[in-house]
């Protein structure tokens, strides 16, 4: 699903990042694991088309994510990808549900309501669908984020971050609704964190490290 | 949800910011197209009623007063001419048409006009209810006239002296109301006609003493006057020689209306120059304010910007988010300016309609509007465009490295 092969980012006149090899299988789940600033940002950022590969391979869902032109793979990260910030940017201006329908909006395809009353009732937040995010809780928040993420049912769910200031509880809780959402979607997940918890929860996930000091992430 | 509905969203989600852009865009853009309308429907209420005059005859004076009186019944005449010289006049040979004009009476402000059947046939009239006057002393109401004063085709009424109202009446003269025109958004409208000989007769009346003997009307008759002569030529190579002919070598004064008017929106036209100046600057605050705003939301929904590109929108369709945003104002201030403008251009015509002025027709359309919406337009790209090459060109990495 996810298979790279030399992969280089270098930044103009910036550090030049060099990435171990990954294959990650259909459904499995990748751990990216490193401190702040250790690249595991640009790893997704690469992942999602949104930056290209200075040398190296990089296939996402059998596409060679480099060999699409611009407006190609928006189209594509619109389809195949869903994301999963660590800031979780639902617009204010809009409803829960309206957050939601900029997924559509964003692929250019009319907006399914009732996939969305699926998507947020899946998480258990069908109730907030009018409501504005300055009225969801954290936990809540997330969860509203989660469904959008998943509406399009994506081949791949970047996460960054996910449980960046939950406490253990929570953190657990959120760990395994996206567990169980990739897998009821059949996606790929790519968790990227620098939260030690997350290695213990996710023991089984394939670890991707990003070291703090070096330019190259080890497997 | 679509381009349209999300810029729409986006825009009421900054309501205080949207209503103070749309107010000044709005106040602009009426400025505009109010000095747009008003000048066009003056224009017009003016070449209605100069159509197929070519030269005004009267007393010699100004020129333009001349006009004022004997076409727009604005101003009062420079004086009277000898029925004689008119008659000698209509024999003239570059003459086809004379119609005789007389002033000096009123009805309730409204003007009572002494002249012959080819007035009204020169605005091709028409009659809403009875006939035209058959014999002195009949009158035909204009539209305005019969719908202010309420007087129908069988009434009589008294004229009063003087061409404003509040002269005194000549009760012993009373006219005899036998039609009422169709409204014809002319001169007409706000005129009282009846034959040449009516004036005369109301003012013999007032004058005449019982001690004249027949050998006095007789010489009365021999005097007789008229206020002025509209004159059609039958040629246009006549506007060359006939004014001349008539200003060097009769006592009476002769005015090309066109000329005289032309001179007059010339004269006019400083006041709707700064009228428009003022219109111009509103604009340029609106835009420039227009394009803070956005900006401003460009820096505040850079997040909301850059997901939309995450999630796999176009930089065009982000882009065209912000100038969608931008083309809601304009549109929305476009209908708002020109409802606002014709309010304004309605208030000027009842304003006018109630000092007995030009008839305006508020809500006809004017070509030249086409150019409010244009530069509406014109100016949410200008304001836009910056804010949307910015939303354009957002680098949505910076959204994965937002902490």
């Amino acid at each position: 699903m996810i298979e790279t092969h030399g992969l280089v980012c270098a930044y103009p006149g910036g550090p030049v990042l060099r990435f171990a090899d990954v294959s990650v299988p259909q459904g499995g789940t990748l751990l990216l694991r490193g401190p702040s600033g250790s690249g595991k940002s640009s790893w997704l950022a690469l992942v999602a088309g949104l930056l290209t590969p200075s040398a190296g391979s990089l296939q996402v869902a059998g596409q060679e994510v480099a060999a699409l032109g611009p407006s190609a793979r928006d189209a594509w990260r619109a389809q195949q990808l869903g994301f999963l910030p660590q800031k979780l940017h639902l617009s204010e201006a809009l409803s829960v549900a309206d957050n939601l329908a900029l997924v559509f909006f964003a692929a250019g395809l009319p907006v399914d309501h009732a996939a969305i009353a699926q998507g947020l009732a899946a998480l258990g937040v069908a109730d907030l669908a009018r409501r504005k995010p300055a009225q969801l809780s954290v936990g809540q928040a997330q969860r509203v984020a989660l469904a959008r993420a998943l509406l399009l049912r994506p081949r791949v769910l970047l996460t960054d971050e996910p449980t960046a200031s939950l406490d253990d509880a929570a953190c657990a809780a959120a760990l395994q609704l996206l567990q169980r959402s990739a897998q009821q979607n059949g996606a790929t997940l790519v968790v990227a964190t620098h939260d030690a918890r997350v290695l213990q929860l996710l023991a089984q996930a394939q670890v991707l490290t990003f070291a703090a000091s070096t330019d190259e992430a080890l497997a | 949800m679509n381009l349209l509905s999300l810029s729409w969203r986006y825009l009421w989600s900054r309501p205080l910011s949207t209503v103070l852009n749309l107010l000044l865009l709005t106040l602009g853009l009426a400025s505009v197209a109010f000095v747009l309308v008003a000048r066009d429907q003056i224009e017009r209420a003016f070449e209605r009623d100069l159509a197929g005059i070519d030269v005004v005859v009267g007393a010699k004076g100004s020129p333009l007063q001349l006009i004022l009186a004997g076409v727009f019944h604005l101003d009062v005449p420079p004086g009277n001419i000898a029925l004689a010289d008119v008659q000698a006049l209509q024999q003239h040979p570059q003459v086809a048409q004379l119609i005789p004009l007389s002033l000096g009476d009123n009805l309730a402000g409204f003007r009572i006009v002494g002249t012959t059947h080819d007035y009204p046939a020169h605005y091709g009239a028409r009659l809403a209810q009875g006939r035209l006057w058959q014999a002195p002393m009949q009158a035909v109401l204009g539209a305005q006239v019969a719908a202010r004063t309420g007087l129908q085709p069988g009434q009589t009424f008294a004229g009063a002296h003087g061409l404003g109202a509040g002269g005194a009446t000549h009760g012993e003269a009373p006219y005899q109301i036998t039609g009422v025109l169709a409204p014809c958004g002319c001169v007409l409208d706000r005129l009282v006609l009846s034959a040449t000989e009516s004036v005369w007769q109301v003012h013999d009346e007032m004058h005449a003493s019982d001690d004249m003997d027949e050998s006095d009307l007789a010489a009365l008759a021999q005097e007789r006057e008229i206020t002025l002569a509209l004159i059609r030529y039958k040629s246009p190579v006549a506007a060359v020689s006939f004014p001349r002919y008539v200003n060097e070598q009769t006592a009476m004064q002769a005015a090309a209306p066109a000329l005289e008017i032309t001179r007059l929106l010339g004269m006019v036209g400083v006041g709707t120059q700064v009228f428009q100046a003022l219109g111009a600057v509103l604009l340029g605050v609106a835009a420039l304010s227009v394009f803070i705003a956005l900006w401003s939301a460009v820096r505040e929904r850079r997040s909301d910007l850059a997901l939309l590109r995450l999630l796999g929108a176009s930089p065009l369709k982000v882009g065209a988010l912000l100038l969608c945003e931008a083309l809601w104002l304009a549109a929305l201030a476009c209908v708002l300016g020109l409802l606002l403008a014709h309010g304004l251009a309605a208030l000027l015509g009842a304003v006018l309609m109630a000092e007995q002025s030009l008839v305006i027709e508020r809500w006809q359309w004017v070509q030249a509007k086409w150019w409010v919406p244009v530069l509406a337009l014109g100016l949410a790209l200008l304001a836009a465009g910056l804010p949307a090459l910015s939303a354009y060109r957002l680098d949505v990495n910076q959204l994965l490295n937002t902490r």
